[in-house]
């Protein structure tokens, strides 16, 4: 009974969060690696649209709020999701046709292309701020808990309780079926091999007829769709804010480095690698701790590593770690 | 003399700059084996990339079947029906073998089954490791996955550039030994090679390049036999 309290507390305030912000992270980070491969430059934008991205999705809410339109239980903002796809995925490709395909014709250095996508990252931002301001935006709807803590009490008679909000379980389920379905796209389909094509092999590719253009464009939509869903997906779990949007370039792309750049496996296991690790490091371990630990060692203290104000702080030893030990991560990725 | 299949013809140009082909000419028959060979630094590979159309020529022309296709890039050659296979970086690594072929055969919307199936019987080895990353074969296993590749778009020509670079005496003759049977096919083979006599055994025509012009150009017994060339290039 010790046993499953402790563990009843740990997914509840541990294992669940960390599920739910891994999978935020994994498809962030797989956009990072898909534009890494294909386009050949770590895109830092890559925050900022996303923030750009959910403004736009919340936009589509509260009209769709205003014209009366509910799915309750689920949230209005998942029928918004379309309406933030066709935008991002408009203002990429312009993005694209104005900023970088220049730099693609003159085959400049990545490092320039960092620098644009840098460009990119603050001019987005500025239109992000203009429509939303730099304060906090909640747009979650519908019902709040898939089950509450005292269901959950009700139910197992456990003296610790667990809940699981509507948003953490729409996060866990929407990622896992956008990865089968972006592998289902990389292995099984025309377009999707000739990506993979195209990152392998460029002139080999092109000597075989695959289009440059034409994959570029692919790679600037599924990035659209994917960083959408994960911006949308984080605001509805943490509520919207610019700022946090922007920070959150660096557990992405953490994550990217960490399971290999340009792998979409390695994105994934590197995002729930750094997930896990910054909600592992600031959590406070004591509540669990007096359950397992036998009677008269319970800890004093919150038995925390880190203040939670310190979890970019873990991400960063990671990257560090990682690039001085195994700069092509987890997977064998291409090094930065 | 009627034209040739494919003749690059007086092609002089270079990668801007000086020029590294100085009215240099290759030509190859239907269904024939034509060897560009040379010692180093002669133009082997610029001469072939020249006919291929990634080299920009400052004079001459590339004629396929009579048509002029000078200006056309290397992709709209693949598409009128020449198939190249570059010395280096020849496959996708990280694709299956079958995934490299499909690759090959991108341009064609019709079905490659039975293209594949061919590929699969000129080189057996492939059907056996057709799921497997291209990457992780062996280098002559690589090359048959490249040639398979340029296969898959079912050329006229195949432009082959140093195909048995690195791999070994064996591995070399049983390349030569598919490269005929596909000439038989009736597809015309334009080769570059720097083992000089086994490629002009096999060559019907020869070329020996020197400083990016045609020094001696014979049917390939005729060069073995010529005691200049022997001398100046095949050692004794």
């Amino acid at each position: 009974m010790e046993f499953l309290n402790a563990l009843v507390s740990l997914s509840n305030f541990m294992l669940i969060p960390a599920l739910a912000y891994g999978s935020q992270l994994a498809l962030g980070a797989l956009g990072i690696t898909l534009i890494y491969s294909i386009l050949r430059f770590a895109h830092f934008a890559h925050g900022d649209t996303m923030a750009l991205g959910t403004a736009a999705v919340i936009g589509g809410t509260f009209a769709l709020q205003g014209a009366g339109v509910s799915i309750a239980p689920l949230p209005t903002a998942l029928l918004a999701v379309p309406i933030g796809v066709v935008a991002m995925v408009l203002y990429l490709l312009a993005a694209d046709r104005l900023v970088y395909r220049y730099y693609r014709r003159v085959r400049a250095k990545p490092m320039i292309f960092v620098m644009a996508s840098l460009g990119v990252m603050f001019v987005t931002n500025g239109i992000t701020r203009l429509f939303m301001g730099v304060g906090e935006t909640r747009f979650e709807d519908g019902a709040r808990f898939v089950f509450s803590v005292r269901d959950f009490r009700a139910f197992t008679g456990l003296s610790e309780g667990l809940a699981l909000r509507n948003a953490q379980a729409i996060t866990i389920v929407t990622a896992l079926i956008v990865m089968v379905a972006l592998f289902w796209f990389l292995n099984r389909t025309r377009a999707g091999k000739s990506m993979r094509a195209y990152s392998d092999n460029e002139d080999l590719a092109l000597l075989s007829g695959i289009n440059p253009e034409r994959v570029v464009t692919i790679t600037w939509v599924i990035t659209g769709i994917l960083l959408v869903l994960a911006g949308t997906l984080y605001g509805l779990d943490k509520g919207f804010r610019a700022f946090n949007y922007f920070q959150l370039l660096l557990p992405m792309f953490a994550a990217a480095i960490l399971g290999g750049l340009g792998n979409p496996l390695g994105a994934i296991v590197g995002a729930y690698v750094v997930a896990f690790a910054e909600m592992g490091v600031t959590f406070a371990w004591r509540r669990v701790a007096s359950y397992l630990l036998p009677d008269g060692f319970e800890p004093s203290g919150m038995v925390q590593l880190l203040p939670v104000d310190y979890k970019f702080a873990v991400t960063f030893m990671i990257l560090v770690i990682v690039l001085l030990f195994r700069p092509t991560g987890i997977f064998k990725g291409k090094v930065l | 003399m009627a034209e040739p299949f494919l003749i690059g013809d007086a092609m002089t140009g270079g990668y801007g700059g000086a020029d590294i082909l100085h009215d240099c000419t290759i030509a190859v028959e239907k269904g024939q084996i034509a060897v560009i060979v040379g010692p180093n630094g002669a133009g082997k590979s610029t001469a072939m990339k020249a006919v291929f159309g990634m080299l920009k020529l400052r004079m001459g022309a590339v004629r396929l079947e009579g048509e002029d296709i000078t200006a056309l890039t290397p992709q709209a050659r693949v598409a009128k029906g020449m198939g190249f296979v570059p010395q280096t970086s020849n496959i996708f690594p990280s694709m299956t073998v079958e995934e490299n072929l499909e690759m090959g055969a991108f341009i064609r919307r019709d079905d490659i089954a039975a293209t594949m199936e061919q590929v699969y019987t000129l080189f057996p080895i492939l059907r056996d490791k057709r799921g497997q990353a291209a990457g992780e074969l062996s280098g002559g296993q690589r090359q048959q996955v490249a040639v398979g590749r340029a296969l898959m778009t079912q050329p006229k020509v195949l432009m082959l550039d140093e195909p048995t670079a690195g791999v070994s005496p064996i591995v070399m003759d049983e390349l030569f030994d598919r490269i005929i049977e596909i000439a038989r096919t009736g597809i015309s083979i334009l080769m570059v090679e720097q083992n000089a006599r086994q490629a002009l055994e096999i060559a019907d025509k020869g070329y020996v390049l020197v400083q990016g012009a045609n020094r001696y150009t014979d049917t390939g017994q005729a060069l073995l036999a010529d005691p200049d060339v022997r001398k100046s290039f095949l050692g004794g």
